[in-house]
């Protein structure tokens, strides 16, 4: 069933969007053409204004002295532009410096890319490659977990980890990465290689090749565009994930910038609002410049294989 | 795919003569397979079946962490539905299940229909639509939306100069199921972009016929569009649904982990949350994530059924 979102073949590099073929009815003039595509862009530039707006509201108010976020100032501009909210805010909180925060949300999602591309792109070649029994019960079981609510699982979880003395370790937000925990990317792969053409391997198989030469020299160098969504994907999952830190971590000196900024939520209470959304402004920012960067890959990732943001 | 038994059973028996070379590569491949399998398969069993039992077990149990386990039957089950916390973030959930879910996928569907044709910029407005998908969970947005919904801030301010005085959304318990609704209808862009992939696949000449028949916009909708997108919006509305009852993050930073203003922001995972990491109840939290996984059961089953009545799965659409 969640096939019916990836028609598409996958394709080495970029992926292009492919064009229906351009509707024209040769009765329209070309005033009604004009007029059409001058309403299409006032409406979708009011709509990008309405969209990008709480956006804007953010970094403009990340440059303004206190007094005037919510104050009576209303409009984004500010003539009291400064930078000192993200001095303060860099300061860090409960002792800890901001750079810190950074280095272990780093730290985390670094390691939750290189786990995930490991180990789902080899469970991934099990899948879509070898015959093997009891292949495709597994896959269903997979796929169901992909509908599973995981909050099943946090309290066997946490009593696990918590016996093991490894609550306030990273391990227990990382472990789940390198044993593809996340189906939705070891499904993503799945499809991609299951579009590669069966006779690679074929030929390989007849120059002796066993799966793990198939695997290294033939399928991973041809899944550079799915090792790429998942990358960015699980990178970015991992830096805006609250819930695993809010249950494994104690220390502020071990936390990633959203228990953070929960921490400096808790702490102000909202008495220094400018520093507050610089901070937030901070924790976005890696993910923005990855958007900014990467955008193709990110929004053919979703249109292509379903993906949430 | 399948494989029949005896082969495997034969390939894998050692003490046979030489195999045929089928046979032989077979018992490989399944040696291989589970190899390959391994990281998944240890996941799966020790991440996700063996906790799921053990949930399913804690929750027949009075537990809190520090003494065993007591076994109290349906207990657990019998005192939610007296709960009345629990009540509340039933319908709190429900509710933002039931008006944001098909709110956010009519914006994104039709917004997928304006971008839907071949002009200039559309790449940069599907892009920028998309963006709040990419954010809008994390916990910054849920602080920027606090402040923005806040007493004074920005939408109150908004609004007052239309005359509307509804003052701060984030303390007035009848304003933040709107407030969070909003917040998941911003991020429509990842399904939109999903229904623009779907649309694609549309071909034009059906539009073309249509038109030619003397169709109308809402019959072309109707009789083309909506069929044709019916597997895509059928995935869209089973992700977005099952994701929306796991709303958390922006719910505990906007009640700062309470759910208040007076329960209205009382999600269900912030209540589980809550009952099981602050209160160490982890039987009673346990029950409640086995109910969640059973609604949720049932809701895909419903929706796997109806979707035989109203899902056009043509054949030649590949």
């Amino acid at each position: 069933m969640t096939t019916m979102a990836t028609p598409t073949q996958p394709k080495a590099g970029g992926t292009a969007p492919v064009q229906a073929p351009e509707y024209n009815p040769k009765s329209e003039s070309v005033g009604a053409k004009r007029a059409k595509s001058v309403i299409f862009h006032i409406v979708a530039l009011a709509l990008t204004a309405v969209v990008l707006y709480p956006a804007l509201w953010m970094v403009a108010s990340s440059f303004k002295p206190n007094a005037e976020i919510g104050g009576t100032n209303t409009s984004l501009w500010s003539s009291n532009f400064s930078f000192d909210n993200f001095t303060t805010a860099m300061e860090g909180i409960g002792g800890v410096s901001t750079l810190q925060f950074f280095t272990n949300s780093l730290v985390l999602a670094i390691g939750a890319v290189v786990g995930t591309i490991l180990s789902a792109s080899v469970s991934a070649y099990a899948f879509a490659r070898i015959k093997f029994p009891g292949r495709s019960a597994l896959f269903g079981m997979m796929i169901a977990t992909l509908l599973l609510p995981f909050h099943v699982v946090i309290i066997p979880q946490y009593i696990i980890f918590q016996q093991l003395g490894l609550v306030d370790t990273y391990i227990p937000l990382l472990i789940g990465k390198f044993l593809a925990a996340d189906a939705f990317f070891v499904f993503l792969m799945v499809q991609f290689m299951r579009n590669l053409p069966a006779e690679l391997d074929e030929a390989a198989r007849i120059d002796g090749a066993g799966h793990v030469r198939i695997f290294t020299s033939i399928m991973l160098p041809l899944m550079k565009p799915a090792l790429i969504s998942t990358s960015i994907f699980s990178f970015i999952w991992s830096w805006n994930d609250f819930l695993g830190p809010l249950l494994y971590l104690n220390t502020p000196e071990k936390y990633p910038l959203p228990l953070a900024l929960r921490l400096f939520v808790d702490q102000t209470q909202s008495s220094d609002y400018g520093a507050m959304i610089a901070m937030s402004v901070l924790a976005l920012l890696p993910v923005l410049i990855f958007f900014l960067v990467f955008q193709r890959y990110i929004v053919e990732g979703v249109s292509t294989q379903g993906l949430k943001g | 795919m399948t494989q029949s038994p005896t082969l495997s059973r034969r390939s894998s028996s050692s003490s046979s003569p030489p195999l045929p070379r089928k046979s032989r590569q077979r018992g490989a491949d399944a040696r291989a397979g589970y190899t390959f399998l391994l990281p998944w398969l240890l996941g799966f069993i020790a991440l996700t079946v063996g906790p799921m039992i053990s949930s399913l077990y804690l929750s027949f149990t009075n537990y809190n962490l520090f003494e065993p386990p007591k076994w109290i039957g349906l207990d657990n089950y019998t005192t939610l539905f007296q709960d009345e916390r629990f009540l509340q973030s039933v319908g709190v959930t429900l509710s933002y299940v039931v008006f944001g879910t098909p709110l956010k996928l009519a914006a994104a569907l039709a917004v997928a229909m304006l971008l839907n044709s071949k002009r200039k910029g559309q790449g940069f407005y599907r892009s920028a639509f998309y963006a709040p998908s990419l954010i809008g969970a994390s916990v910054s947005i849920a602080i920027v939306w606090k402040a923005m919904f806040g007493d004074s801030g920005p939408v109150d301010q908004g609004l007052s100069f239309f005359g509307i005085n509804l003052g701060g959304w984030v303390g007035n318990p009848s304003m933040t199921m709107p407030m969070m609704i909003l917040l998941t209808v911003w991020q429509f862009g990842a399904p939109m972009v999903i229904f623009l992939a779907g649309l694609k696949q549309i071909p034009a000449d059906l539009y073309e016929a249509a038109s030619m028949d003397g169709a109308g916009p809402v019959r072309k909708f109707f009789n083309i569009t909506w069929p044709m997108l019916s597997p895509v919006i059928f995935f869209n509305l089973l992700m977005e649904t099952i994701h929306a009852f796991q709303i958390f993050a922006s719910a505990y930073i906007i009640s700062n982990g309470e759910g208040g203003p007076a329960g209205s922001t009382l999600f269900y995972t912030l209540y589980l949350y809550l009952r099981g990491f602050s209160d160490f109840r982890m039987g009673y939290a346990s029950a409640m994530a086995w109910l969640l996984v059973v609604v949720v059961g049932i809701i895909t089953l419903i929706f796997f059924k109806t979707s035989k009545s109203w899902v056009h799965y043509s054949g030649d659409s590949k």
